[in-house]
């Protein structure tokens, strides 16, 4: 008997190291492919970039030439883009021209906001879609679940930028007697106390951007949620329990919503650029110091380098949560692995 | 062509619409199409692009709605109502145009990557998977940002950055088709790819097509008024830069609800009118998703 499970569970370890593999592979071929669009991408630039960076900047032609050098566009494209990849390869992503510091840096400073805000809301929605979504997809076409497909189709017709605004204006500026309750823009107040006063300062901060953030990714949760109970509705297994004499909410809970959730959390991962869309608008709405104002900034302005440099990192990212999702999806669902 | 297959056409069609019909949601979507359309068609019968002039603004600044302008005033006096009459030509344009270039990508694609087994549809495969993974927003707003923000620009940026979705589905709907057997009966009379694929497999996925095009065209909206809000197009009169507008002139806390409600609502109204239509199209064409209702 243990012989048999041996036999059985070894090439299951192997197929499953093999599929890590080839997942890591796939993800760096398309990292690489990333940086080869990338440069590019901004070497299609209209004009000579070099100008455009001096735009608005009082420069003499032998400033122009020292600057070309430096950026070594005097060189060849070949040459350039082997010296891209290098830097690239060190993390090295170049100077921004706005802030006359290092992109990576300036990366270092704004990715902690983002990752706070982000992560805040990532949880609050995906807990909220995922309850929202089982109760619906539970008895498809009562009341509740007609009320979550109307309310997810809203939310998904609203664009994310309008719904900040809305909030902005209702909660920050208030609206007629009624004062504004929430700060319109920032992380923190200038005159912040610290300690744990700080916290609560940066809270009441994040209440709007969060919201609005949660509000527009959370539609999409409900309804995959939505209809991965729906597909479970109908199985065997789902009888049997029945058939036990389990309570109605037992089922949903201890049978039900276990099976569904695995698709469900995996497509939360897989759909993580379209959270960063969002992302980068909340943030530009609120003003919050994230990554997503940092590139929205860049394309203001426009800082090319920084533009770049950000770009690069957010793709990268998310091709890697797309990766690690895939993998942990195949190491929890026996069933895709057998296949 | 032979006039039988014509009377079988217009007989799928009229089944087609019977069975639209009893979708209210759908029916209700579509009326709201058609009339933002004529609306937007007939446009410069009425007004011309001086309605966005910033000198022509004859209202005071940020006045609220009144007899002279029904939906308020922006910065410069303009008239909020007229703005939108005149900018939802360009929302919806760089709307259909763009669903349409993501369209017409992704089916290329994804009929190249079900039809050519091997090495082709292995290479296009992976391209679609590569595309699908970037963050779509971002990478349409670096394109924007790099091409400048013309009309032309934006629907390209959006295009491009969308499209991988309905490749992946054209690709499943090619695989299917080419597995039934008058697919191999057709090989066997000697058809090429171009025959195949021109032939049979796109009739077969037409319809499924026309759903996702017309949801297309519903997040194109909403992605155009995303990039013109973050500053990427150029300052043509559409409703996501009147949105811009109201940011930066500061309307949420001048109290100038109607500047900000109004466009917004125009794009919530008109995105909602396509999801639902392309919602209905889908359960109405996809043989799949109806004998799972019934």
């Amino acid at each position: 008997m243990t012989v048999v499970t041996e036999v059985e569970a070894a090439p299951a370890r192997h197929g499953l190291l093999r599929y890590a593999a080839t997942k890591a592979g796939g993800a760096l071929l398309s990292i690489a492919m990333v940086v080869v669009a990338t440069f590019f991408l901004f070497r299609l630039l209209p004009g000579d970039p070099v100008r455009a960076l001096a735009q608005g900047r009082n420069m003499t032609p032998e400033q122009l030439d020292l600057e070309r050098a430096r950026l070594g566009l005097d060189r060849s494209i070949p040459e350039q883009f082997l010296h891209f990849v290098g830097q690239t390869l060190r993390f090295d992503l170049g100077t921004s021209y706005e802030y006359k510091r290092p992109v990576l840096d300036l990366i270092g400073d704004r990715i902690w906001p983002t990752l706070l805000l982000t992560g805040t809301a990532l949880v609050m929605a995906v807990s909220l879609g995922i309850w929202q979504g089982a109760r619906a997809g539970w008895k498809p076409g009562s009341r509740f679940d007609k009320f979550s497909t109307a309310i997810s189709l809203v939310l998904w017709s609203v664009p994310t930028f309008w719904l900040g605004l809305l909030l902005l204006m209702v909660f920050a500026a208030g609206v007629g007697p009624i004062p504004g309750v929430f700060p319109t823009r920032g992380i923190a107040s200038v005159d912040a106390p610290d300690g744990f006063g700080y916290v609560l300062d940066v809270a009441q901060h994040m209440v709007l951007p969060c919201l609005t953030l949660v509000a527009v990714v959370y539609a999409q949760y409900l309804l995959v949620m939505r209809s991965s109970v729906l597909d479970e509705v109908g199985q065997d297994y789902i009888t049997t329990a029945r058939a036990k004499g389990l309570r109605d909410d037992d089922i949903r809970r201890r049978h039900a919503v276990p099976n569904a959730l695995l698709p469900t959390v995996t497509l939360v991962f897989m759909r993580i650029g379209f959270v960063v869309g969002g992302a980068v608008t909340v943030e530009a709405i609120f003003s919050w110091p994230g990554l997503g104002q940092l590139f929205y900034e860049a394309i203001r302005v426009p800082d090319f380098t920084l533009m770049q440099g950000t770009f690069l990192l957010i793709t990268v990212s998310v091709i890697l949560m797309n990766t690690l999702a895939d993998v942990i999806y195949h190491v929890l669902d026996p069933r895709v692995r057998s296949v | 062509m032979s006039s039988l297959a014509w009377v079988r056409r217009r007989r799928s069609v009229q089944r087609f619409w019977a069975e639209f019909r009893t979708h209210k949601a759908g029916v209700a979507g579509l009326g709201v199409l058609v009339v933002a359309v004529v609306l937007a068609l007939i446009a410069p019968l009425f007004i011309d692009a001086g309605v966005t002039n910033v000198v022509s603004g004859t209202g005071e600044k940020l006045a609220p709605p009144s007899l002279d302008a029904p939906l308020g005033t922006d910065e410069s006096g303009r008239s909020v109502l007229l703005m939108i009459w005149w900018g939802s030509r360009t929302s919806l344009l760089i709307g259909f145009l763009a669903a349409l270039l993501s369209m017409v990508i992704g089916t290329v694609l994804g009929i190249a990557a079900g039809h050519f087994r091997g090495w082709l549809g292995a290479i296009v495969l992976r391209i679609t998977d590569w595309f699908l993974v970037l963050p779509s927003l971002v990478t349409a707003l670096v394109l924007a940002a790099i091409l400048g923000g013309s009309t032309a620009t934006i629907i390209v940026a959006i295009g491009v950055t969308s499209w991988p979705s309905t490749a992946r589905l054209i690709r499943a709907q090619t695989l299917a088709v080419e597995a039934r057997p008058y697919i191999e009966r057709s090989l066997a009379l000697g058809a090429g790819h171009w025959h195949i694929t021109t032939r049979h497999v796109l009739p077969n996925v037409a319809p499924l097509l026309l759903a996702s095009t017309t949801l297309e065209v519903a997040s194109a909206i909403v992605t155009e008024s995303t990039l013109a809000f973050l500053g990427v197009s150029a300052n043509k009169t559409s409703w996501g830069t009147m949105l811009r507008g109201s940011y930066d002139w500061g309307a949420a806390t001048a109290g100038a609800w109607w500047y900000i409600l109004i466009p917004g609502l125009c794009i919530v109204i008109v995105v909602m009118a396509f999801t639902l239509c392309g919602r209905t199209l889908e359960t109405v064409l996809n043989p799949r998703l109806r004998t799972r209702a019934a």
